[in-house]
Parts: structure tokens; C-alpha cells; sequence
């Protein structure tokens, strides 16, 4: 109980903070990417930047699993929800994602039948209980979701329910950083690395990053202290000329991460050779297929695809924010045409998109203290 | 969207080993503990929840932190809100739900 008493003490958040403050350089400009949407969310909320040094910047990283998906995939995926007798489903944050006909929400209230599930194990389940329906589930998320879809495919297959399918959208965050490091635009100097996709990947499939692009790594927690705790972690490694990844969020994120989830994905995807990126174009080998052995709950394989590549609206900005190359407000859209109430980008959608915690946060309302 | 709730477990499913009945803050619903390695988990146990699946065991500790860093985050309302939502355990599937 001791640590969770410690993490609620702002004395203690500033000692971490002045602490920051001692082992900077202050000749020196550092760029840290935290990697996960939650993080940027925190970040944001308990206006964390405004405790570190101003030498300090926090660029936003692309782990936000709505954000990422390209308005083409969103258009593919509701294309499904075309076809008669189909039951499309999907998890909350993705209804209001537009697509070039607009947002799953929008189709749904001009007649087309989309559900919200919470679970993919409910999508399944309604198609158990509309037996003359095929219901297609719209997967998303990185690693973290990914095992639970994989799981919900094999549950179908035990138990032999023919009308279900899964739109697969899942990514992995790894080769999303790579595209990052090796963009040409892009300084970073370390990176806060995602809490809860390591729970199921573990820390190992960040060493490349130290050990090909000298790079500290350090896995990250969610609370105030621990955010910062990470970037002290990092000026530290940088400042003994080391590079290498720590876990600060060990308590919750096992080294060797979740064989049992890592399994589950094994058994039912595999790598696809490419995928597109929003704002981050086509990387190799950064997004899952269902594999050939669970072609029947493929909607790529079910349904035709139409496979559009859609660029996002012109003067949005979403890639740039992204990649981090601008922060929220630098978009020309940002708080006028694209707000939370009418978002035009995905980053405006998600509680862990950028664009949407800035908004609410620092450009909307006062900070607020946690 | 990776919103992870703890959860502690209260019973096990007599028909489905792998379906175990949580309480996050009051509120029971059924999870699938297919992602944890077998016999991981007893009742008593504080798990981290994830669109319906335990994704891993966690100390009571860890559980408390986590629930608290989701009302700091102003999220734990939709954390319930999801576990609510989850019906996939509840009772039968049956046609009257087409709707």
C-alpha cells in the first residue's frame, strides 16, 4: 500500500519534478515521445508539461488505435455495413470516426444496422442470438486488443457459429516506432513506452531501439509521478551516455509480457506485409491478418473489399500530429472546423487522441491538477 | 479504447471454466479468463480487465492504484459503464435480442 500513498503526494511529484530540473542540461533541447495515447491523455490532463523544464518537450506519439486507421480502412469497414442481413459492430470510439460517408453513427441513423459492443465476445454473441444475420465485428487496437479478438475468433470456431466475421484493423506498435525513427524530420532523444500494450508484448521488443538507434526506452505508468518519473529515468540514461529499457511500470507490466495472449495471437493472425498508416503512410509488417486456417471469420475473405485509399481532408493536418511534427493547436482546422463536437480527424475523436485532450484540456478549460 | 479496469473475481462458471464473474465497484459481470495462463487465477484474485478479457493478475495493491488512476483520468465512470455493457456471460443468447 506504501507506493500507492506516495503517488498521491504532490510533494512528492515535485520533488520528482526538481529533481528533472537538476539533471538537465540546460544547453540542451530534449525531444521525448510518449509513444501511447493514454500517456499524451495524462499528460494533458494534470498539465505535466508545465512541471518539467522548459528545455524539455514531449512530442505525441502515434498510439492512439482510432487515430492511426486511415478514413480508406474506416470506409472499407462500413462498405460491410452495406450488404443486407449484416449486423456491423464496433467499439465505441469508433462510431464517431468519420469516413468519407460520415461517422459509423451517422450511417447507422440513416438506416444502416451498426451496434456499439463493449466486448468483441458480445459481437459474437449476437451473432449466436440473430442466427439468420451475419454480424462482422470492426477490430482495432494494438497489441493490447488484439488477443482478445484473437481469442473471440477461436470461441467462434469451437463453437462453430458461421455468421460472425472480423474486419481485422489490428496494429503493432513496434514498427510504428521504427517508421518514426527512421523519418528523416524527426529528432527524438528517448521515448515513454506504452503501459498497457507491454502487459501483453513485454519490454524485450523495445531493445532495438537502444540498441540499433541509441535510445533510452522506458515503460511507463499512468499516474502523474509515474510519467515523470519515466522522463527523470530517461535524463538520466541520457546523461551517463546510456541507452537501454527500463520498466518503471513493473508492477503491472511482467518483462517477458503475456505468453498466453502472445500465443492466442500466434494461433489465429499473421503479419501482413504492409499496412497504411495515418499521417505515417504504408509500413512492412506493422498490422495483423486472420491467418489462412481462419479464413471463415475473415471479412476480407467474406466480403468484398473495396480497398479505397482515401486522403484525409486537405487542410487537416492529423498526419503531422501524429508523427509529432505539430502539436495540436499548429493545425489550421484545430478548434474551428475539427472540434470535439464535429471532429474531422480522428485525433479530435479519441480521449487518447492528441488533438481531443488538448482541446479539452488547455485550449478549452484550465488544466486540471491531479 | 485501451482503458484496462481491475476487477476482482467472485465465482467461477460451473458450466464455462473459462467464464469467472468480476465485481468492479459493485457492479458483477461475467469475463473471459482465456488469456491468463491456466489455474493463474482463484476467486479473491484482482485481475486487469480489457474489452472483456483478464489480461493480467495484479496485486490488491496494483488494483487499487489502477482504480484510482482511472478517476484521476476522469475515466472510471466509462470503466463501469463498459463492464455493464459486457453481455456476452449474462444468460443465454436468445432471439427475442434481434432487435
Amino acid at each position: 500500500m506504501k507506493y500507492v500513498d506516495e503517488f498521491r503526494d504532490p510533494k512528492l511529484i515535485r520533488n520528482v519534478a526538481q529533481e528533472l530540473g537538476r539533471e538537465v542540461d540546460p544547453a540542451y533541447h530534449y525531444r521525448i515521445m510518449e509513444v501511447c495515447g493514454g500517456h499524451t491523455h495524462a499528460i494533458y490532463r494534470h498539465g505535466l508539461q508545465d512541471l518539467l523544464p522548459p528545455n524539455i518537450e514531449l512530442v505525441h506519439g502515434p498510439g492512439c488505435p482510432v487515430c492511426v486507421l486511415p478514413m480508406g480502412r474506416v470506409d472499407d469497414g462500413l462498405s460491410i455495413a452495406d450488404h443486407p442481413d449484416v449486423i456491423l459492430t464496433c467499439f465505441g470510439d469508433m462510431m464517431r470516426v468519420p469516413g468519407t460517408r460520415g461517422t459509423p453513427l451517422e450511417l447507422k441513423a440513416r438506416g444502416a444496422d451498426i451496434r456499439m459492443v463493449y466486448s468483441p465476445l458480445d459481437a459474437l454473441r449476437l451473432a449466436q442470438s440473430n442466427p439468420k444475420k451475419h454480424v462482422c465485428f470492426f477490430a482495432i487496437g494494438f497489441e493490447t486488443t488484439a488477443p482478445s479478438t484473437a481469442l473471440t475468433i477461436l470461441r467462434a470456431a469451437e463453437l462453430g457459429v458461421r455468421n460472425f466475421s472480423v474486419f481485422c484493423n489490428h496494429v503493432t506498435i513496434v514498427p510504428a516506432i521504427r517508421a518514426i525513427l527512421d523519418s528523416p524530420d524527426m529528432r527524438l532523444d528517448g521515448f515513454v513506452g506504452p503501459g498497457h500494450v507491454s502487459t501483453v508484448s513485454g519490454c524485450r521488443p523495445y531493445e532495438f531501439i537502444p540498441r540499433v538507434y541509441g535510445k533510452p526506452v522506458v515503460v511507463s505508468g499512468f499516474e502523474p509521478l509515474d510519467i515523470l518519473e519515466s522522463v527523470l529515468m530517461i535524463v538520466r540514461q541520457l546523461r551517463a551516455g546510456e541507452a537501454k529499457v527500463e520498466n518503471q511500470y513493473h508492477r503491472i507490466v511482467p518483462w517477458d509480457g503475456n505468453k498466453a495472449a502472445l500465443a492466442a495471437i500466434a494461433q489465429v493472425f499473421e503479419l501482413r506485409a504492409f499496412f497504411e498508416w495515418r499521417g505515417l503512410g504504408f509500413i512492412t509488417q506493422s498490422a495483423l491478418k486472420i491467418n489462412g486456417a481462419h479464413a471463415q471469420w475473415d471479412a476480407e475473405v467474406q466480403f468484398e473489399i473495396p480497398g479505397v485509399r482515401v486522403t484525409d481532408p486537405k487542410a487537416a493536418q492529423c498526419g503531422e500530429v501524429l508523427k509529432g511534427v505539430l502539436k495540436p493547436p499548429e493545425c489550421k482546422l484545430f478548434g474551428q472546423e475539427c472540434n470535439p463536437e464535429h471532429p474531422i480527424g480522428a485525433l479530435m475523436v479519441s480521449s487518447e487522441g492528441a488533438c481531443a485532450a488538448y482541446y479539452r484540456y488547455v485550449h478549452h478549460a484550465q488544466p486540471v491538477r491531479g | 479504447m485501451c482503458l484496462a479496469i481491475p476487477g476482482q473475481i467472485v465465482d467461477f462458471s460451473p458450466e464455462q471454466p473459462l467464464l469467472a464473474k468480476v465485481d468492479v465497484g459493485g457492479v458483477k459481470r461475467n469475463i473471459n479468463v482465456g488469456l491468463l495462463e491456466d489455474n493463474e487465477v482463484g476467486v479473491g484474485d484482482w485481475v486487469l480487465i480489457h474489452v472483456g478479457f483478464a489480461l493480467s493478475k495484479i496485486s490488491e495493491d496494483g488494483a487499487r492504484e489502477q482504480l484510482r488512476m482511472l478517476e484521476a483520468m476522469g475515466e472510471n465512470e466509462l470503466a463501469i459503464e463498459e463492464v455493464r455493457g459486457y453481455s456476452f456471460g449474462e444468460r443465454a443468447p436468445s432471439a427475442h435480442e434481434a432487435t
